[in-house]
């Protein structure tokens, strides 16, 4: 596929189009290049959560203060949290491969409209800064955690507005991403690409999409209320006033329980894109699959009631978002078992890709059932606010978002770079960051279960040998990152040139030059089987 | 499916429709959330917002309402115009769109400062020793109609752009894109007004 | 052992979206006929509100509402002519967003 026959062919990388330089970069309406400006971005913005982590995880070595007292302490989670939810999480799977790769999967030469595209990259850079900033600015680093409470965030001095202001910011670049990305699968498909003919990870991607576009503002106006009660004293949160703190809550978690999905229902696609490439067989399921995306969209829409248990919700509510919260464990264990069917009697070539993959659903799983237990009524008042939650939901975000994410990366990265990394390095990495994971965050779950709060920078003695040995388990994966950054970061300039399908992949990416050229596609092609036909690779 | 292939040269004028749509879905839920504020606390203090509604001005409430409906017409009117070929027409409706919306405007500001005369404004002494339900139909009446406000400005300075391209035609017949997108934008604002006026004005 | 896709969707019926090549023009005569029911309503609206109907006052200043904005979103925004996915995608943020509200009050009403 590489010989484009009489055309010279040029990567993207060193395509220059009306701007030359850096320029060429920072102005690019090209997909392909804004991914890579969104995956730069999110790595330095992750290495600074991952350094205030392992600040909190030193601070938690001993009972209490080891090297920092508690008003610090709530900056570092909240500024942590603030980070990688709205900064790290919530973008990084759409915007840098979804970016990068919906176009491509589905035969298109970029999105439906490119320069906003560009405009949302950086409305999300401003977002990002303004976050950074608000830990350093003014008065002291937001410490209200970040779910900015009310009526505390009304109150607190520190520099809540700020962090405020880029929540709301990120929001909107995260807005502009999910409609772009619909009517880009609305229009932009190739000749035959019917609706299931589409790959996964467009997909996942969809479905995505409209939980971005359709929740996300409500945070945006719910971050806005907030500011007018610090700024003009509104009222509507302020019991003083007449308002209803838990009105808050609920206005909150309309949205970020759906976020919760905006960040696993992408990674659930990556990998979705994987197993079949890895078993070299098609993906199990393939309808499944789709409508469990579907139906994990629609129905995360309505459990946002589960984290508010213990705020004093009526009976029937707390009984209505108990169950949505079971109903939408369904098809979530549905994919599972697709993905595991998937591989079941395929040719397993056990691949870094898919090592971080089998990772992911190992976590997810881990993830999910905790899940169920702050689902129930009963046990979640035991484990409320307590480490436990941050166990469970960083087993989600971390072992599932994460995971995926290195799993992506190591799947992707010949395409993106056309270069191949060093596979035994990639494999000490994973093994490290998996064991250092699970090391790190299981004594969560039990000293949780045992009343470990969350947030605090002390704790009662017996809690010490879990502390001590999450703290050695985030040591391990901070250095298995470390490795696999390094890792990657070496094969861009030093790694031997990638073949255009180094997976045997049967998608539209793996087809084309890697890396692959300014508008993807010599000639737009034509598309007769459904994804994931391995009968006979060549005429697919 | 064969016109499904679009690439970037091809101008796609229903993609740019379909976007247009979606962005409206998100200004729906970010006045929804206001919204539900507002059924919250109606059903909190359904007295004390039978109240605050009846201070305010149904008079001026109803005349804003016609401005906006009659404006949402012509706006409609002048895609209609451009359709059709009628430049002037268009220039014309366009023109008389953002008139409304300015003569909307000027009332809301007479509606405004009249209120804060009488220091009904968020934080204000007189606000506090209301009733806390009537405190909290004002804090909605300011955050609602002022969110509506700033949208009724981009409308305007938006339609205003259209003025300009349809007069050196780059709005033209063929190419309507912007004037149908705006339209569809001040077609929301008048949606969102038309829930706003009855919720603020006549439920008394 | 694949789970056949749906029958009940057939691909046309989704990809509707692709196939209105030819645009609906609205006539002035169609567009004045709708502005003249809605100031009719507006004044309705306006009138009703005098009758003290008590609870229902809400409930009848709503329907005359929603009957509004149905008719601008069909008439004015050209929804009428629009593709079948286009009607399906707006008809579904609105209950979506009523079940928010009425979830929401799940808790609110029976607290």
């Amino acid at each position: 596929m590489t010989d484009t026959g009489s055309r010279t062919y040029v990567s993207y990388l060193d395509h220059q189009g009306r701007f030359k330089g850096i320029f060429s970069w920072l102005l690019s309406t090209d997909h392909k290049k804004i991914g890579l400006m969104y995956l730069n971005a999110v790595i330095v913005f992750f290495f600074v959560a991952v350094i205030l982590g392992l600040l909190m995880r030193i601070e938690l070595l001993a009972p209490g203060r080891t090297i920092m007292g508690p008003q610090t302490y709530n900056g570092m989670f909240t500024i942590h949290g603030v980070i990688m939810v709205f900064i790290i999480v919530i973008p990084a799977l759409p915007a840098v491969f979804g970016n990068f790769f919906l176009p491509i999967l589905i035969g298109a030469k970029d999105v439906a409209f490119p320069r906003l595209n560009l405009f949302s990259f950086y409305l999300y850079i401003l977002g990002a800064i303004l976050g950074v900033l608000s830990q350093f600015a003014g008065s002291g680093p937001p410490d209200t955690g970040w779910t900015f409470y009310v009526p505390y965030s009304a109150q607190s001095a520190t520099n809540v507005i700020y962090a405020l202001t880029a929540a709301f910011i990120l929001g909107f670049s995260s807005i502009l991403t999910g409609l772009n990305f619909i009517v880009t699968i609305h229009r932009m498909r190739a000749p035959g690409m019917t609706w299931f003919k589409m790959p996964l990870f467009p997909w996942a991607l969809y479905a995505t999409a409209w939980i971005q576009v359709l929740a996300t503002p409500i945070i945006g106006i719910t971050l806005l209320m907030v500011i007018a009660e610090r700024v003009l004293n509104i009222g509507f949160f302020d019991p003083a006033l007449g308002g209803d703190p838990v009105l808050f809550q609920h206005l909150f978690w309309i949205y970020s329980h759906p976020a919760v999905y905006i960040m696993v229902l992408p990674a659930m696609g990556i990998v979705s894109e994987i197993f079949p490439t890895f078993s070299q067989k098609p993906v199990f399921g393939y309808g499944a699959i789709v409508f469990s995306s579907l139906a994990i969209a629609f129905v995360g829409s309505f459990v946002w009631g589960h984290h508010m248990f213990t705020s004093g919700m009526s009976y029937w509510a707390r009984w209505f978002f108990s169950f949505t919260t079971f109903i939408v464990a369904v098809p979530s264990a549905i994919k599972v078992f697709n993905w595991i069917s998937t591989m079941y009697g395929g040719s397993i070539d056990l691949k870094p890709p898919l090592l971080y993959a089998i990772g992911f659903i190992f976590l997810f799983m881990i993830g999910g059932f905790t899940g169920l237990t702050l689902g129930s009524l009963a046990s979640n008042i035991q484990v409320h606010g307590t480490s436990y939650v941050v166990a469970h939901f960083h087993y989600i975000i971390f072992g599932g978002m994460g995971f995926a994410f290195f799993a992506g990366i190591h799947y992707w990265f010949p395409k993106m770079f056309g270069k191949m990394y060093n596979f035994t390095i990639a494999n000490i990495s994973w093994v490290l960051v998996f064991v250092g994971f699970n090391v790190f965050y299981f004594p969560q779950f039990i000293i949780g279960f045992q009343g470990m709060p969350r947030r605090s920078f002390d704790y009662l003695p017996q809690f010490q040998t879990g502390e001590v040995i999450s703290s050695i388990g985030s040591m391990v994966l901070v250095a298995g990152l470390f490795l696999m950054v390094i890792n990657l970061f070496r094969a861009v300039y030093k790694g031997d040139p990638a073949p255009a399908n180094p997976w045997k992949g049967v998608t539209l990416e793996w087809q084309i030059p890697s890396p692959p050229e300014h508008e993807n596609f010599e000639t737009i092609p034509e598309i007769k089987n459904k994804p994931y036909f391995f009968g006979n690779t060549s005429t697919n | 499916m064969s016109d499904s292939h679009n690439n970037i040269e091809h101008f796609d004028n229903e993609a740019g429709k379909m976007g247009m749509w979606i962005f409206l879905f998100t200004e729906l839920f970010l006045f929804g959330g206001l919204f539900l504020v507002y059924a919250v606390f109606r059903t909190k203090y359904s007295a004390d917002f039978h109240a605050g509604a009846s201070e305010l001005n149904s008079f001026i409430g109803t005349l804003n309402t016609v401005f906006l409906l009659t404006s949402s017409m012509t706006v409609a009117m002048s895609l209609t115009a451009i359709q059709k070929n009628n430049k002037n027409l268009a220039l014309f409706l366009v023109s008389v769109t953002i008139m409304l919306a300015a003569l909307f405007m000027m009332n809301k500001y007479f509606e405004w400062s009249h209120k804060f005369e009488f220091k009904i404004y968020p934080g204000s002494s007189v606000l506090k020793n209301m009733n806390r339900g009537e405190l909290l139909f004002f804090g909605l009446y300011y955050m609602m109609t002022g969110l509506h406000a700033l949208h009724v400005l981009v409308g305007m300075i938006l339609l205003s752009i259209n003025l300009v391209k349809i007069k050196r035609g780059v709005v033209n017949m063929k190419r309507y894109l912007l004037l149908e997108n705006s339209a569809l934008y001040w077609h929301l604002v008048d949606l969102i007004w038309i829930f706003l006026f009855p919720l603020l004005y006549l439920i008394t | 052992m694949d789970i056949p896709l749906p029958a009940f969707i057939p691909d046309n019926l989704i990809n509707k979206d692709h196939m209105n090549n030819e645009t609906h023009i609205s006539s002035y005569s169609s567009l004045a006929i709708v502005l003249i029911i809605l100031l009719l309503l507006t004044m309705i609206s306006v009138t009703v509100t005098g009758f003290h109907l008590g609870p229902f006052a809400v409930a009848a200043a709503l329907i005359i509402a929603s009957i509004k904005v149905a008719s601008v979103i069909t008439y004015f925004m050209h929804v009428k002519f629009e593709s079948l996915f286009m009607k399906l995608m707006i008809s579904g943020v609105f209950v979506i967003f009523a079940l928010i509200i009425i979830i929401t009050f799940i808790d609110y009403l029976l607290r």
